[in-house]
């Protein structure tokens, strides 16, 4: 992408080969290379993430050493991307197309209760398992329709899924703890992928955001998804049928968000109706903004937010690690999420500002 | 060309059949009634020039046609046969293709992908991946052929200037039109060298006959090298009717005042 990138800095070829390049001509190739690389990470926005990501690897494990490169830590580092990252990869459609999903953690959370009471009313594990992710497609379906049917901005129809969401797990558990998940500790293969196996979930995640990044960048429905956010009337116009693409982007996001929590909650082995969706949410957000993906609609990186669940990740076990109390973590994250919007929308001005006559 | 999808062969029309034929076609937003009963014929072949005021309803009725807006009232006919459209797909499944004064380009997709907007060339079937290698060279050949330029075919359609952007919709529809193209002020804002370009553009698609072509424009030296006849929308109607060869500027000009004259005295009178 970056090799034809569009405007016309001078190239480093431009300058003669030769030894005797005077000091002049030498700065010059700097400043092009330097243009070079900015343009890079003006355009490659998962870069800036990566970068800081690896860095703050690097300074974790010269600060903590083999603590923090242990497979526990590593593993407790995942634990925090994984929800996160599922949650956010999906999240970025929605943002794409200038909406979001407030309820896709309460989502992630109900899928698996939804698995809980199928299960004890004496269904096979598996038809448990596909009437809950059935369950979490159609809560999806319920968000989209509102919002583009009824006009009802997305924000507010998401944030009454949420509460009903969590309503319904209150009413139904009568605040009871679910124990012990089917599947989980066991050792079955299964049950292993299913999250029994400490890097099960990190791994769907991953698989979830290589599809996930295709179907954004390299499919037709990508190509309407990004057409919707960047000119509604526009897509509209020329022929996509905007509504449709919408629904189905809040049925993805609350798939996807499903089927990440009962992995989840095998995971763990047991859910407690108490938990709240929204802090999941905020977090998701978070990643997708770290990612690059600003929220005025047209422009996202599925690759992104991945990387800025990772990046939340790293920054809340290394710091536990490094003996920093928690509560620290959070001015971090505040930080790290400022600094990254502030980018995007520089880096998105600098774009627009680069037209060529 | 060659990607684009063959369209099945259309079963053969009588000769003399009009391409599009609208029939006391309405359309009120809210109290405000824009068009007032609309009659207009565009034959098999023929550049139609559509020029009138600001507001004079001409926007709304190419909306129509394109079927972004359902008409209130009227009929209309595709080659003699009735058809009402739901929605602009639905339109340009008939073959019917439009370029809008409020620009249907994506500012964050590259000009190729604009290009190909809504004509995507996808493999592997249901997926529908995008080949996005056979489009960058289709669209290199094309803007190339057409004498479009653009810095790259990756830039992003925020990046070009207004009259490449133009360019850009105009090409997009001139190369996917199969029946009619319907054309909203396709040279607003758009430099000599642009304007000629397009110009050239459609005079060329217009030539091959087997496209008829509805132009909406301020300029009427464009108009009179461009079109085969000429329609002027007054008020919500199409009040006048002339063959480009048959009239000159003057004379159209003269009809349009003695029209208005017309009008007014019609509204004196109803108050008197």
């Amino acid at each position: 992408m970056s090799s034809d990138a569009p405007t016309s800095a001078a190239a480093p070829e431009a300058t003669p080969p030769g030894q005797q390049q005077d000091a002049q001509s030498g700065e010059n190739q700097a400043v092009s290379v330097g243009r070079r690389v900015l343009r890079t990470f003006l355009y490659q926005r998962e870069l800036t993430p990566i970068v800081i990501t690896v860095l703050l690897f690097v300074y974790f494990t010269i600060k903590a050493g083999s603590t923090f490169t242990g497979t526990l830590s590593l593993s407790s580092a995942a634990g925090y991307a994984g929800p996160i990252g599922a949650i956010a990869v999906g999240m970025v459609f929605l943002l794409v197309l200038a909406e979001i999903d407030l309820s896709a953690g309460q989502v992630f959370l109900f899928c698996p209760w939804m698995m809980w009471w199928m299960h004890n009313d004496g269904l096979p594990l598996v038809i448990a398992i596909v009437i809950a992710l059935i369950a979490a497609a159609t809560v999806g379906a319920i968000n989209g329709l509102i919002t583009t049917r009824l006009n009802v901005p997305s924000f507010v129809t998401t944030l009454a899924m949420n509460f009903i969401l969590y309503g319904i797990v209150l009413v139904e558990s009568n605040d009871a703890e679910a124990s012990p998940i089917p599947l989980s500790g066991q050792t079955s293969f299964i049950a292993k992928l299913m999250g029994s196996w400490r890097w099960a979930e990190i791994l769907w995640v991953v698989a979830i955001t290589i599809v996930l990044g295709v179907l954004l960048n390299r499919t037709r429905f990508g190509v309407r998804v990004i057409s919707t956010g960047g000119n509604l009337t526009g897509a509209a116009e020329a022929g996509v049928p905007t509504r449709r693409v919408k629904v189905w982007c809040f049925v993805l996001c609350s798939f996807v968000a499903g089927l990440i929590g009962i992995v989840d909650a095998v995971k763990y082995g047991s859910l407690d109706p108490g938990n709240f969706g929204v802090d999941y949410i905020l977090y998701a957000v978070g990643a997708c903004v770290i990612g690059g993906t600003a929220l005025t609609g047209g422009r996202g990186t599925v690759l992104g937010a991945f990387i800025g669940a990772l990046l939340i990740g790293v920054l809340e076990d290394g710091l536990t690690l490094t003996g920093v109390s928690t509560n620290e973590f959070f001015i971090w994250v505040g930080v790290v999420i400022i600094i990254a919007m502030a980018l995007n929308v520089q880096f998105d001005r600098i774009i627009a500002r680069s037209r060529s006559r | 060309m060659s990607a684009t999808p063959q369209p099945v062969e259309p079963p053969p029309v009588p000769v003399g059949t009009p391409a599009l034929e609208v029939r006391d076609v309405t359309k009120s937003f809210g109290v405000l009634s824009v068009l007032r009963g609309i009659n207009l014929t565009l034959n098999q072949g023929e550049v139609l020039g559509l020029v009138g005021d600001n507001g004079a309803g001409k926007s709304t009725l190419v909306k129509i046609l394109s079927g972004f807006h359902q008409p209130d009232g009227g009929e209309i006919l595709l080659a003699g046969e009735r058809v009402s459209f739901s929605s602009v797909e639905n339109a340009r499944s008939h073959g019917i293709e439009t370029v809008y004064q409020d620009l249907a380009l994506i500012p964050q997709l590259p000009v190729y992908q604009n290009l190909f907007l809504g004509h995507e060339i996808t493999r592997l079937g249901p997926m529908r991946f995008l080949d996005k290698r056979q489009m960058r060279k289709l669209a290199r050949q094309y803007l190339d052929d057409i004498n479009v330029h653009v810095p790259s075919v990756e830039a992003e359609a925020e990046q070009l200037s207004g009259g490449q952007r133009q360019a850009i919709a105009v090409a997009r529809a001139v190369r996917a039109t199969r029946k009619i193209l319907l054309l909203d002020e396709p040279l607003a804002a758009m430099g000599a060298r642009e304007s000629r370009l397009i110009i050239d553009l459609v005079k060329d698609l217009a030539t091959s006959d087997r496209v008829s072509i509805i132009v909406i424009d301020h300029n009427y030296a464009h108009l009179f090298e461009l079109c085969d006849r000429i329609n002027v929308m007054q008020g919500g109607r199409i009040t006048i009717d002339q063959q480009v060869h048959q009239t000159s500027l003057e004379e159209l000009t003269e009809l349009m005042v003695s029209s208005y004259r017309r009008q007014i005295e019609e509204v004196q009178n109803a108050g008197a």
